[in-house]
């Protein structure tokens, strides 16, 4: 087996998520510092002795005898998980509980039960990343503050706040009710989706950081796509968009750190397990009559991974996938993420009407990928300093140092523009910034393209939805 | 030849599992590394920072913390080196160093003589 490079990190969530089912959640604190101490033993022993055979098992047995000690001794002081307290009163029964819950089998579930509790609808969605981040994902909070790019106290008091909303609950989220588990699904899988975007689209200016949430957000999205009632089409939808964009992680910075536009980018750096992976899920996500965002989402991830070069990229289908998407949610993100499809499609004039008629542009006032679209359609129909222009807009309201080179790059392209325009290129900016998140809609509940089209005649989504399916089968024809 | 004990006193507790994961990496590394030089004789024992201590005629038992934080020994390795000088070198590079810990070099005493 290959040894996971974030073992740590990601034991760190599965022993918290199984622990609090005994613990408590409002012990959550108590049950983070049983899991500390044994990986501070862990940390002393495999020093000296080395890695053991199996650091899961090794990790799971050290956290339970840790947790044992706490048990045994706040037993007096403290109440556990309200539903055990029989269980937890004798010391025999103690041991066997702990131990019939702490077994392997149990894991996927700890794990989902913890990620339906942090998406507690009391929570602003930012604060339900950070709790998954932090709680499943083993980040401190120093590390989610720069996952955020925000202050680690602010971070700090919003961790708390959350915890105790946690807290508040009383018991973990049950997944074992059918009809509470389809309620809070659409909330678990836009924050999963938010997670992701954090990581693809976010300010954190650490490539390593960027592609970590990332995997983070496939890694949980997988645990979703398993379950009986999670792995719905718009899971399964949701998981597909998350690797067909991973796959072009690789591809997407380059040695330097610096950000490589699409049309720069070399597909034979994409992740090829990630496509196929993508391209499977999606395929499985058709199944239903559901047609979820996250299907035409991932309909434009595919027109992507599907061009073997940029210039073969059908723009004509990305236009109208984003059509739809804006329908289902009208954001100005995927406004703007529409106009410049327009502009690739149809050229810079109409690109540039297309942003100056957007709606809602003035919410992306500190958005340097608005004034930056401006700039390339601009520089392309040779208005230099009107690029010029744009482009210094968007320097200024960079948020990091790779999109600071990447800007002034643009910038002094169109300083030496004597002769014609290179290249260049915008990157496709799917997904919401968080700020953009915070007014938009929770949830995706969307009506199946069923509902839609009651009558004879075929809804638009389902010839949209069809011609993509053509197309995926074709794409995983090429791809295998 | 001679042998030499590496004795490591406190150190700070990795801030995240990121960081321990980072620390358990440099520490493997470094042991690898003297192995392959071929100074490592024992890696040694980690010792927990609680216990007792029994001192004079009298026995008396008191428990931990022995010391501040900072002189408490985590644990020993054996090493083997031209001498004290080549051995004070080799613990140069010991990651204790990076998380505000010391090593203590001691030659051992022999039993051939």
């Amino acid at each position: 087996m290959e040894p996971d490079e974030h073992l740590f990190r990601h034991e760190y969530g599965r022993l918290v998520a199984s622990l609090t089912r005994i613990f408590g959640v409002h012990n959550l604190d108590l049950v983070e510092d049983v899991v500390q101490d044994a990986f501070v033993r862990a940390l002393e022993v495999w020093k000296f002795r080395g890695m053991p055979e199996n650091p899961s098992a090794w990790l799971m047995a050290t956290a339970k005898n840790r947790a044992l000690d706490a048990l045994r001794r706040q037993r007096t002081a403290r109440k556990f998980a309200p539903e055990l307290e029989r269980q937890l009163e004798s010391d025999w029964a103690l041991a066997a509980t702990v131990e019939a819950l702490l077994q392997p089998s149990e894991i996927r579930d700890d794990l989902l039960r913890m990620m339906f509790s942090c998406c507690h609808p009391a929570l602003a969605e930012n604060a339900q990343i950070a709790l998954i981040l932090h709680i499943l994902c083993g980040f401190n909070v120093g590390e989610v503050a720069s996952v955020f790019v925000c202050n680690p106290d602010a971070m700090h008091k919003r961790i708390q706040r959350a915890k105790q909303a946690l807290a508040g609950s009383k018991t973990l989220f049950d997944t074992r009710t059918p009809r509470e588990f389809e309620a809070r699904l659409p909330t678990v899988r836009r924050a999963l989706y938010l997670l992701f975007n954090e990581g693809y689209h976010g300010a954190s200016p650490i490539a390593a950081v960027k592609s970590e949430l990332c995997h983070e957000a496939i890694r949980l999205v997988a645990l979703l796509v398993g379950h009986p009632q999670g792995g719905t089409p718009a899971t399964q939808a949701l998981a597909a968009l998350m690797c067909l964009h991973a796959a072009r992680l690789p591809a997407r910075v380059d040695g330097a750190g610096d950000l490589i536009v699409l049309a720069d980018q070399d597909p034979a750096r994409w992740d090829r397990e990630l496509i196929g992976r993508g391209l499977r899920l999606l395929q499985s996500s058709a199944a239903g009559s559901e047609l979820s965002e996250y299907h035409l989402e991932a309909g434009i991830a595919l027109e992507h991974a599907r061009a073997e070069r940029p210039e073969q990229t059908d723009w004509q289908a990305i236009v109208r996938l984003y059509d739809m998407l804006l329908l289902r949610r009208p954001s100005p993100i995927v406004g703007l993420n529409r106009a410049i499809a327009i502009g690739e499609r149809d050229g810079p004039d109409a690109g540039l009407h297309a942003l100056h008629a957007l709606e809602g542009r003035e919410q992306l006032a500190a958005y340097p990928f608005y004034p930056a679209a401006l700039g390339e359609f601009e520089y392309r129909r040779r208005q230099s300093g009107r690029a010029r222009e744009h482009f210094q807009a968007a320097l200024a309201l960079a948020r990091n140092p790779m999109e600071r080179r990447y800007l002034a790059r643009r910038l002094s392209a169109c300083e030496e523009d004597r002769h014609g325009p290179d290249k260049g290129g915008t990157d496709v900016i799917l997904g919401l910034s968080p700020a953009a998140a915070e007014s938009a809609p929770a949830g995706d509940a969307v009506p199946s393209s069923r509902e839609a089209a009651p009558c004879g005649e075929p809804h638009p989504y389902q010839r949209m939805w069809r011609e993509t399916l053509e197309k995926l089968e074709d794409a995983i024809k090429y791809l295998s | 030849m001679s042998d030499f004990a590496f004795v490591y006193r406190g150190w700070d507790t990795p801030a995240s599992p990121e960081e321990l994961q980072k620390t358990v990496d440099l520490w493997r590394a470094w042991f690898e590394e003297l192995e392959q030089q071929g100074h490592l004789k024992d890696p040694g024992l980690p010792l927990d920072k609680s216990g007792n201590v029994v001192k004079g005629a009298k026995k008396l038992v008191s428990d931990g913390p022995f010391a501040e934080a900072k002189d408490v020994v985590g644990g020993f390795t054996l090493i083997t080196a031209a001498d004290l000088r080549q051995a004070t070198e080799l613990a140069k590079s010991c990651p204790i160093l990076g998380a505000g810990g010391s090593v203590e070099v001691r030659p051992v005493l022999p039993f051939e003589m």
